[in-house]
This record gives C-alpha cells, structure tokens and sequence, in this order.
C-alpha cells in the first residue's frame, strides 16, 4: 500500500504540476492573439464607466458577463434590449434611470437612486457598449434573446 | 488545552460567534427583499446586504480558521506561542478591519468586486494582519519540538490564502481581466487553500477524536489535498466560460471540475472510515458529530452539487442564477461552516474546563442549523431551476420570473428560521461555557 512518503510526493508533484500548467494556460489565453474582449475598444470613457460601476457595487444587485448577485437582470446586452423594447431608446432610459433623483422601481423592486450626472451616465453607458462586444463563447445568446434571434437568422 | 497561549483561540472563536449572527442577520434583508418587503432599503439596500452578507462569510470563517490555529499549532509543535501579546493585537485589528469594511458598505465605500468589496486602503490592512497571523504561527511552529505533517499542511493553507489575495488587489482596466484575476483569489481560496485549512483541522480532530494513528490519517490527509489542489486547480477554468477568454477553458475546466468531486469524496470516506477504525471513544460526541457532518456535508454541497452545475453545457444556462445560491450555501456551509464549528465544539471545553459535552442544546444546534441549511438549499435550487427554464429557456422576462418564483423565498426564509435556531442554541451554549481559565490546563496526557 502506498507509504507517506509517496503519498506526500503525490501532493507536491501534482501541486506543481497543475500550478505551471495553470500558469501558462493563463498565459495564453491573456496574450493579444487569444483576445475575445475588443481590447483596444477600451477607451477612457469605459475605464471611467468601469469605477463607477465598482465605486456603487452595482455587481450588488446586478450580474454582468454572468457574475453579481442574482437580484436585477443582466447587464451584458442591456442597450440592445433596451432599445428593442423602447423603440431605439435604449440609451436615453439608462440615462434616466441613472440620473434620477427617486428610487427606480421597475416591478415594485427598488434600485438606489444614484443621481448621476450625464457625463457620469454617458461613462456607464460606454461601459456597457464596450461589454456588449465581447466574445462569451455563445452566453450572450442565452440571456439576451434578442441576440439569438439575430444569430439565428 | 495544554499549553496557556492556546486560551487566545477562545477570542477568536467569540469574534467568530458574534460576526456569525450578524451574517445571518443580513441573510434575512435580503430574503425579505426579495419577497417584497424592502422597508430597509433607505438604509440598507441589497447591494449593501448582500456586500456585508458575503463579506461576513468570510471574515468568520478566517477568524475561525485562525481560532483553530492558535489552538493547534501550541499543542502540535509542542510549545507556548511565541508571543500571546502580538496575537491579541492581531485579534483586535483584525476585528477593527472588519467593522470599517461594514460599517463603510452603508456609506457607498467600497470597491464593487464581489466577494472582495473590501477598499483598497483596506487591502493593506488586511495584509499586515494576515502578514503577522502568519509570522506568529509559523515562528511558533519553526521553535517548535516537532513539525507534524497536520501542522505544516494547516499553515501551508493559511499562507497560500495570504500570498493569493494579492493578484486580487491588481488593478485591470478591463472587466474582463479583473474578473480572471478575481477568481484566482475566490476560486482558489474556496476550492483550493482553504480545502487544506479544513484538512488540517480534519485531521487534526480525527486523530483526537478517533485515537486512530496519526501516521496513518497523515498519510490520506496528503492524498486528500493532493487530489483536491490537482482537480480544484485547473477546476477554476469553470469560472471563465463566459466571461470572455478563451474557449480552451471550456475543456479544462469542464474536465477538472468534473474530478473536483472525487477529492470531497475522499474526505467524506476518509473521516468515516477513521471514525470506523476508532477504538478510542473519546466523551466529546458533539465535536464528533459536527467534524463527520463538515466532511460529509462538503462532499454533497461542495461536490455533488458543484458539479451539479459545472459542466459547460449546463453553466451556459446556469451561470449567473440563483442556482449559484443554492450550490453556495450548503457547499460553505458543509466544507467551511461546519468544520469551524467543530474545532469550536472540541476546543470549548478544553480551554474552560466545563466538560460539556453531551446536552440536548448541542444536539438541537446540530440537528436544526443542518435542516435547516439543507431546507433553504433545496428552496434556492426550485427556484434557480425554474429561473433557469423561464428566463433562459423560454425567455421570459428577468423581472417577470422573480415574481414568479418569489414564494420560494417564503420557503427559504421559514428554512432560514430554523437554521438560526440551531445557530442560536449554538452560541448558548459557546456563551454558557464561560471564559477560558488557566485551571483549565491537562496536565496528564
């Protein structure tokens, strides 16, 4: 039967063996020719968009790319469905919840009323364009039927 | 206890206690909010429950965790902690680190990265405290008589859980990176480091518990955290499916996540067999009870259900859902929960000298918090699987299936009920233990 001494040479070989594998996987991937996310599309605009996003824990309530809590919808495809179900307005409602001075309450369910300034909306807004783009191996079809349609046909 | 410095676990364990209540206390706002009844939302609004929610997770665990240290390590390595002094103030910064992160979360000062909202000035703070925990435990365990393998696998854990908060604090300007290096701290932590803190205070409590050889548990607690670093490394390719990197991670994580499993697994039957094996029966059956619920509790929170949702083809639809909830609950609460509470049951009566090891109240914590905690899993899991079908199959709208599913909030909130009361009973019965005292000391074995 295996002694301690194979079994601890188990442990740390296979510890490191799958830490360098691990290593250069991630290596990879982050490289320019492996990117999915439009990286040069980041623009001051997103990168101010992307603190605000954090400063106010918006990831609170909300998921984006799949990852938040569960408790408001999805943000990665938000203009697009936004703008399907008010006519091309998209933006200007995410505008107006973002700057408004009272909760929004879309089904009884209250959001912070943040009370942004429009260069401060505009920012979020860049920032979820710039979401909106990238590459998730096919997830955005699934939580944005709009979306899948437009891959379907 | 055996040696007097071990009495500072007792503090941390009552932090522990206190940070405990609080986290369920905000589990509550947010069920309630869900059902409808935001009356707190002025104060404290869901992002803000949620962020103090998750966060006092963690600070309880770690205060836990390094509860057991204090206590092990002395009685492991043969000798006093090298400075009793140093580990209080460790304690108090620790505790006052703690309030600012959540007393900050009402005021809009954080940093919105879940499971580390913590802001950066924080950060700092938080490293010195985890930077002198560390420095005290191993320059104890280095004076040491002995090094046993349960001591070195406990403080490998605890430092690889300091060095893999640091690639969190990296600054991205994109989401998506940030949220790759975010997981080496989450992912790896859970799934990683932390499986051998809890293997370390398994082992630990096995060989006390059981009087089984301790060449023998040694030799599987290797195996165990070998299997669990080779299949729960690689797993965190689960986490970056759709996150926006490459499809490489859609086999590699599907693949190592599938054999994260089989490490659970191996712990659950590892703790049976050793308590099977036994010949010693040691009087503390409350300690024995929660130490082969944590590793059985694991397997099925942390490995089946895990799996439950961790191949590629059903996280497409499961990712982001209340599924997640379901899978997180009783995974932290069997692997991590539950084995803090059983270094607490085993150490309690040592370090006061009140033996009590058998009461109705000890078995009424253990039976409620368990049912209870398995009633609100199985109330997440209705209601993320019906999201699932709703929202993601048949695409209806995301606010129009919280409102149909929000009657299992009721379900998990009368669950939710139940579970406090076992953790309640729990903390009675921490609190009529009494202080730690000196006269506590064994002096025989």
């Amino acid at each position: 039967m295996l002694s301690k001494k194979q079994a601890r040479a188990f442990f740390l070989g296979g510890t490191l063996v799958t830490f360098l594998v691990f290593i250069g996987l991630t290596v990879y991937s982050l490289s320019m020719s492996q990117d999915q996310s439009n990286h040069e599309n980041i623009t001051e605009s997103v990168v101010r968009g992307k603190k605000i996003w954090e400063e106010n824990n918006c990831m609170g309530c909300h998921t984006i790319l799949g990852e938040g809590a569960y408790y408001a919808p999805e943000l990665t495809k938000v203009i697009d469905r936004l703008n399907m179900k008010y006519d091309g307005q998209g933006e200007e409602v995410i505008k107006s919840i973002l700057m408004s001075q009272v909760p929004w309450q879309p089904n009884g369910r209250k959001m912070v009323a943040y009370s942004m300034t429009e260069q401060e909306a505009e920012d979020m807004i860049a920032f979820f364009e710039w979401i909106g783009e990238i590459d998730l191996n096919g997830f955005d079809r699934i939580v944005s039927p709009l979306a899948k349609d437009r891959i379907n046909n | 206890m055996k040696y007097k410095s071990q009495k500072v676990a007792y503090w941390f364990f009552a932090l522990s206690m206190l940070l405990l209540v609080l986290q369920i206390t905000y589990g509550f706002i947010m069920g309630f909010a869900r059902i409808g009844f935001d009356n707190l939302h002025d104060f404290i609004p869901f992002n803000t429950a949620r962020a103090v929610h998750t966060n006092l997770l963690v600070v309880w665990l770690l205060s836990g965790f390094m509860g057991a240290a204090y206590y092990i390590i002395p009685e492991e390595a043969q000798r006093e902690l090298v400075s009793v002094k140093l580990a209080y103030v460790q304690l108090i910064s620790l505790a006052v680190v703690g309030v600012v992160a959540i007393v900050g979360y009402h005021f809009n000062y954080w940093e919105g990265r879940k499971f580390l909202e913590i802001p950066r000035p924080l950060d700092f703070l938080v490293v010195a405290n985890v930077l002198l925990f560390l420095g005290l435990i191993l320059v104890t365990l280095f004076k040491g008589k002995r090094k046993t393998t349960t001591a070195l696998v406990l403080s490998m854990g605890l430092l690889f859980a300091a060095l893999l908060y640091l690639p969190g604090m990296l600054p991205f300007d994109s989401q998506v990176t940030d949220s790759f290096f975010r997981w080496w701290v989450v992912h790896l932590w859970v799934e990683g480091v932390w499986e051998l803190i809890m293997g370390g205070i398994l082992s630990f409590l096995l060989i006390k518990l059981t009087g089984v050889d301790r060449e023998v548990i040694e030799k599987w607690l290797y195996v165990i955290v070998g299997l669990t670093f080779l299949s729960g490394v690689l797993g965190t390719g689960h986490h970056y499916y759709y996150i926006g990197v490459n499809k490489i991670w859609l086999i590699v994580g599907g693949i190592f996540s599938a054999l994260e499993p089989l490490a659970f697994l191996a712990m659950a039957l590892f703790a049976v067999n050793m308590y099977r094996k036994g010949e010693k029966k040691h009087p503390n059956k409350l300690a024995l009870y929660w130490t082969l619920g944590a590793a059985i509790v694991s397997f099925v929170g942390a490995g089946l259900l895990g799996f439950a949702h961790t191949l590629p083809q059903t996280n497409l639809y499961t990712h982001g859902t209340l599924v997640t909830a379901m899978h997180g609950h009783l995974a932290f609460w069997g692997a991590y929960g539950m084995i803090v509470l059983a270094i607490i049951s085993y150490a309690l009566p040592n370090l006061t000298g009140r033996k009590l090891y058998e009461s109705t109240r000890g078995r009424a914590a253990y039976w409620l918090s368990n049912i209870g905690m398995i009633g609100m899993t199985v109330a997440f899991g209705v209601a993320g699987v019906a999201q699932v079908y709703l929202e993601r199959k048949f695409g209806m709208d995301f606010m129009q299936v919280q409102g149909e599913i929000s009657i299992h909030f009721v379900v998990l909130i009368l669950c939710a009920t139940i579970f406090t009361t076992g953790i309640i009973l729990y903390v009675i019965d921490f609190y009529k233990h009494g202080r730690p005292n000196d006269e506590a000391l064994e002096l025989d074995n």
